[in-house]
């Protein structure tokens, strides 16, 4: 069994590339062995800024062979045609050809033998091919070269059991060699296995695994920070970014001025991480004046000029944002929201400053719905967005909100009005948490109602795997906030109040971003782990207040998982089936109500009874939101119903006792539909 | 390199026109011609034609020069230590980019003080691209030390033409770049020439009154209406000159057109940093100097410099 070795050594691979890089290395390495039929051990990839490695054991030396038998024309068969299987097959004559019978006569065979191929062959083939139409997200030519790769490919180390796989791409030979860290050990060095290679690339100065430089740089990071008695402020991306600019990473610590303190906590993080890569440090449960980076290098200096160096680029990105901090505070946020004209928000849509228009109508519409104060919630919409046009969001976008938090406390509006200003942008993903102040509530269901509701009007919705405006997490952002602050929303009204349009147009619309919501609340419920084969069966009955929906939802899986459920839910199944067929071959329906003269058998009477016990039951305890008492009701139709399928023929030859059992039928389904359309649930 | 290694430490660090001589002196020990600074107002040493233009066609190319960047919207009225509308840029464009031009950078950083085995050296993603000039390419900001000293481009496409070969392009901050190797943290008080003690001359001796001026020009007094009449002028000059110029399969105007190209971007800048500019037409205005720059680019490729035939 072989070990194959790949290293793609190139120029700096950008850092958030790296991942998706080694996975796509991987498939396409995994894929191409097994189409030549060869079958392997694991296969494990790496990256580093300047390298792509893959490892592959358990290789045979060869393919295996593989015979073929191909049928070929009749002996009988025109010339042309036989000619052209001889060609086909390889073969120089029918002399090579098997002739076999068969019932209707002879006919020609080709054996093909593939004897298999040296596994060397193989790599040597798949590799180029690989190296000419990687999937990066984007790539590039150099030189005076056709080749395209992430950077500058400088070399290729290819060794099966040792040896090198030779093969060229544009000039580029394969080899056994590598080089080590970029300043720290730049000699070429030849290496024998992958055991061989990691070993020579530590004593290089790299770090072959990013999991392992990651690692490292936050064992390093909590070190030295609790040796002056502080906290790393975790931050996982941030770490997987710094593993992915350093192949020696080497963790340093950094100090501040203490009266850049004044400034906001997450101004200062985010202009150390923004631009610096920069990690921040806690002393309690403040900002610490001191930050932690990560070198590449272990400096003969000890890391002296780069610790200085660093901390004079922070000082002067820190200066920036207290000076930005400053400006923006010398304009109110009022002031601010007429230069949101000059943002576009979207071509069709207006500016922000129009958004705004709409948004704060609209939170001053929903404050009831949610608790909120009103004005306080239209207060809150009118400066939402106002920080946008401050010097600091435009440095550091990632900041809109907090800084609009901050400006406002520091002109005194009120704390619930600054907090919405905050959190009307959350949340901002499946995992970050949804606003909890009813003013935010409110805001947060404006601004996100309003650009769904717009971008619906103009028609620009997701499609695929494309969702430019994020409008699936604004939906989801809806349906939590909804769902977790048991908000009563009926939705389909409140979208149509925002439309333009005449009234056909506004129901298509309304009617399309609602499925849209139903679709969302499926994705949603599966990722709780709760039923969402039900939200369609739930939706159906025309409802659109998503907490209902989703209550409904619950209580009908826990009927439908009893055994009462289970059986009404066939026994109503079978119902519907009898009825398509019967009212598809006589053309009409059935659905007037049974005339109680002609109810003949106990059955059908005990049935007749309950179906219109238990609607009226189910219809009041739904009326009353207690979905738990609609379902009890609606097991007292199970008994009933099994005992009709037991003993009563629906078809019937008295063509009226047969109508009237298939108004019966019909009632069944009539009356389960108080609860949900069972015919949009499987089983 | 051994000489410098040691000196590092007794010598004053370099003033601010010794960092341009090195430079200069480091890449024309590399092949590259040595130009002087483009006579015209433009945003970046990209614009020269030197590189936009020289880096379309077949022909192999080695240049390298200081060019004054003027971005009248980063004037700070001389308040600011490290925002200017004036600053130089000091840009060399290595045709078809050398598989060492890496290693090459770097040794030009050793030549100006900068010793990789005390610094932090990073190649940091950057995508470079000039909607004005329709260009694009992949490459780097180098960090040192957390600063950004210079870009780093292969560029892909010029005037929406591919780049074949490809050319690499590095660009210096010239003043972070003597700030960071004087070990200043006001860009005024920089050692201009070298000088110590009634001898020495600061960048802000230089240049602090010109950055109040400007300021005040760029944002005050420039006067708009003139300058969109200008800016109309440069067009239309730009155009009528690549329509004079064209014989069919060749190109005889193509240099004093693109000057009209630059003029109109550098006015577009000015009339930017006045704020009349809305959003809306911002965008147009963008595509209407790269409509201009891709047809001087186009013309190039019809002339000899770049690469014409017959």
């Amino acid at each position: 069994m072989a070990e194959l070795l790949l290293e793609l050594f190139s120029e700096e691979i950008p850092a958030r590339m790296q991942n998706r890089a080694r996975a796509d290395l991987a498939r396409l390495l995994g894929d191409k062995l097994k189409a030549a039929g060869l079958e392997f051990g694991e296969i494990k990839t790496f990256a580093t800024p300047r390298r792509l490695t893959a490892m592959i054991d358990g290789l045979p030396k060869r393919s295996p062979d593989v015979s073929e038998e191909r049928k070929g024309p009749r002996v009988d068969a025109p010339e042309q045609a036989i000619a052209g299987f001889l060609k086909s097959a390889g073969l120089a004559s029918v002399d090579q050809a098997e002739v076999r019978e068969d019932k209707k006569g002879s006919y020609y065979v080709a054996l093909i033998e593939k004897p298999g191929r040296p596994t060397a062959d193989v790599v040597a083939e798949i590799v180029p091919d690989i190296v000419r139409n990687f999937p990066w997200p984007k790539s590039m030519r150099w030189g005076s070269g056709k080749l395209r790769w992430v950077r500058p490919l400088q070399s290729i180390l290819c060794l099966l059991d040792g040896k090198v796989v030779d093969f060229d791409i544009d000039g580029l030979k394969s080899g056994k060699e590598t080089r080590g860290h970029r300043f720290m050990a730049p000699k070429a060095f030849a290496v024998k296995s992958f055991k061989d290679y990691t070993e020579k690339l530590r004593e290089a100065f790299v770090i072959l695994d990013g999991e392992e430089r990651a690692a490292l740089i936050s064992k390093q990071a909590h070190k030295l920070a609790a040796k002056q008695d502080l906290a790393l402020i975790e931050d996982e991306a941030l770490l997987a970014e710094n593993a992915g600019l350093t192949e020696w990473p080497v963790v340093l610590m950094g100090e501040f001025d203490a009266d850049f303190l004044s400034v906001p906590p997450e101004v200062l993080a985010t202009a150390m991480k923004a631009h610096q890569k920069c990690f921040s440090l806690k002393k309690g449960d403040k900002l610490a004046n001191r930050f932690i980076l990560v070198a590449n290098l272990k400096a003969e200096d000890g890391g002296k000029k780069i610790t200085e160096g660093n901390e004079r680029v922070i000082r002067a990105r820190l200066a920036d944002a207290k000076f930005f901090y400053d400006q923006d505070r010398k304009l109110s946020l009022e002031d601010r929201v007429v230069h949101l004209k000059e943002i576009t928000f979207h071509e069709k849509l207006g500016s922000q400053y129009e958004r705004v228009q709409r948004i704060f109508r609209l939170a001053r519409a929903l404050a009831p719905l949610v608790g909120a104060d009103p004005d306080d919630a239209e207060r809150a919409a009118i400066l939402a967005k106002a920080d946008l046009v401050t010097d600091m969001v435009g440095e550091f976008p990632e900041l809109q909100g907090v800084m609009g938090r901050y400006y406002a406390l520091d002109q005194k509006e009120r704390l619930p009005v600054a907090d919405a200003i905050a959190a009307h942008y959350k949340p901002q993903g499946p995992t970050d948490a949804v606003p909890r102040d009813p003013v935010a509530i409110a805001v947060a269901l404006a601004d996100k109602l309003d650009t769904l509701v717009g971008f619906w009007a103009i028609d620009e919705k997701p499609t695929g795997s494309k969702d430019p405006y994020a409008l699936r997490r604004a939906a989801l952002g809806v349906i939590r906030i909804i769902l977790e602050n048991e908000v009563r929303l009926p939705l389909l009204r409140q979208i149509r109040a925002q439309l333009p349009g005449d009234a056909r147009q506004k129901d298509q619309v309304a009617q399309s971003l609602l499925d849209f919501f139903a679709d969302r609340l499926k994705v949603y419920l599966r990722d709780q782990g709760a039923r969402h084969d039900l939200v369609d069966a739930v939706f159906a009955l025309g409802g659109d207040d998503l907490l209902m929906i989703v209550a409904r939802v619950e209580a009908l899986g826990r009927f439908l998982d009893s055994d009462d459920g289970a059986n009404l839910l066939a026994g109503t199944k079978r119902a519907e089936n009898i009825l398509r067929i019967e009212e598809k071959k006589d053309g009409r329906k059935y659905d007037q109500a049974p005339d109680p003269a002609l109810l003949e058998l106990p059955e059908e009477k005990a049935l007749a009874k309950a179906v219109d016990e238990v609607e009226q039951a189910a219809a009041s305890a739904v009326a009353n939101e207690d979905f738990e008492a609609a379902m009890s009701a609606m097991a007292l139709l199970r008994a009933p119903v099994d005992a009709f399928f037991d003993s009563v023929t629906v078809n019937a030859d008295d063509p009226k006792l047969r109508e009237n059992r298939l108004r019966l039928l019909n009632r069944i389904r009539a009356t389960t539909q108080t609860v949900a359309d069972f015919s949009k649930i499987s089983g | 390199m051994a000489k410098l290694e040691k000196s590092e430490g007794r010598k004053p660090a370099p003033s601010f026109q010794d960092l341009i001589l090195r430079l200069e002196r480091f890449w024309a020990d590399h092949g590259c011609v040595i130009l002087q600074p483009y006579d015209m107002e433009m945003g970046a040493g990209t614009f020269h034609p030197a590189t936009t233009l020289r880096s379309l066609g077949p022909k192999h190319w080695r240049a390298a020069y200081v060019q004054p960047s003027r971005r009248p919207k980063d004037g700070r009225y001389g308040e600011n230590p490290n925002r200017l509308q004036h600053y130089y840029q000091f840009q060399v464009i290595l045709k078809p980019s050398p598989p060492d031009i890496q290693d090459l950078y770097l040794e030009s950083l050793y030549a100006i003080g900068i010793d990789p085995k005390n610094h932090d050296i990073r190649f940091v993603e950057d995508d470079w691209e000039s909607p004005t000039l329709g260009a694009w390419g992949l490459g780097w900001e180098v960090w040192c030390d957390g600063m950004e000293v210079s870009q780093f481009t292969y560029f892909q496409q010029v005037g929406g033409f591919d780049c074949d070969p490809v050319s690499g392009e590095l660009t210096y901050g010239l003043e972070r770049l003597a700030m960071y190797v004087q070990g200043v943290d006001n860009v005024y008080d920089l050692n201009f020439n070298g000088g110590v003690g009634d001898d020495k001359v600061t960048y802000g001796d230089v240049f602090l009154q010109s950055e109040q001026e400007y300021s005040r020009f760029n944002f005050e007094h420039a006067d708009t209406a003139k300058l969109l009449e200008d800016f109309r002028a440069a067009e239309a000059e730009c155009k009528s000159l690549l329509a004079k110029g064209d014989k069919g399969a060749r190109h005889l105007m193509v240099l004093p057109a693109y000057d009209q190209a630059i003029k109109a971007s550098h006015i577009f800048n000015l009339l930017d940093a006045r704020g009349v500019i809305s959003v809306t037409e911002r965008q147009a205005y963008i595509l209407r100097v790269r409509d201009l720059t891709k047809a001087c680019c186009a013309a190039w490729l019809k002339t000899e410099a770049g690469g014409a035939h017959g």
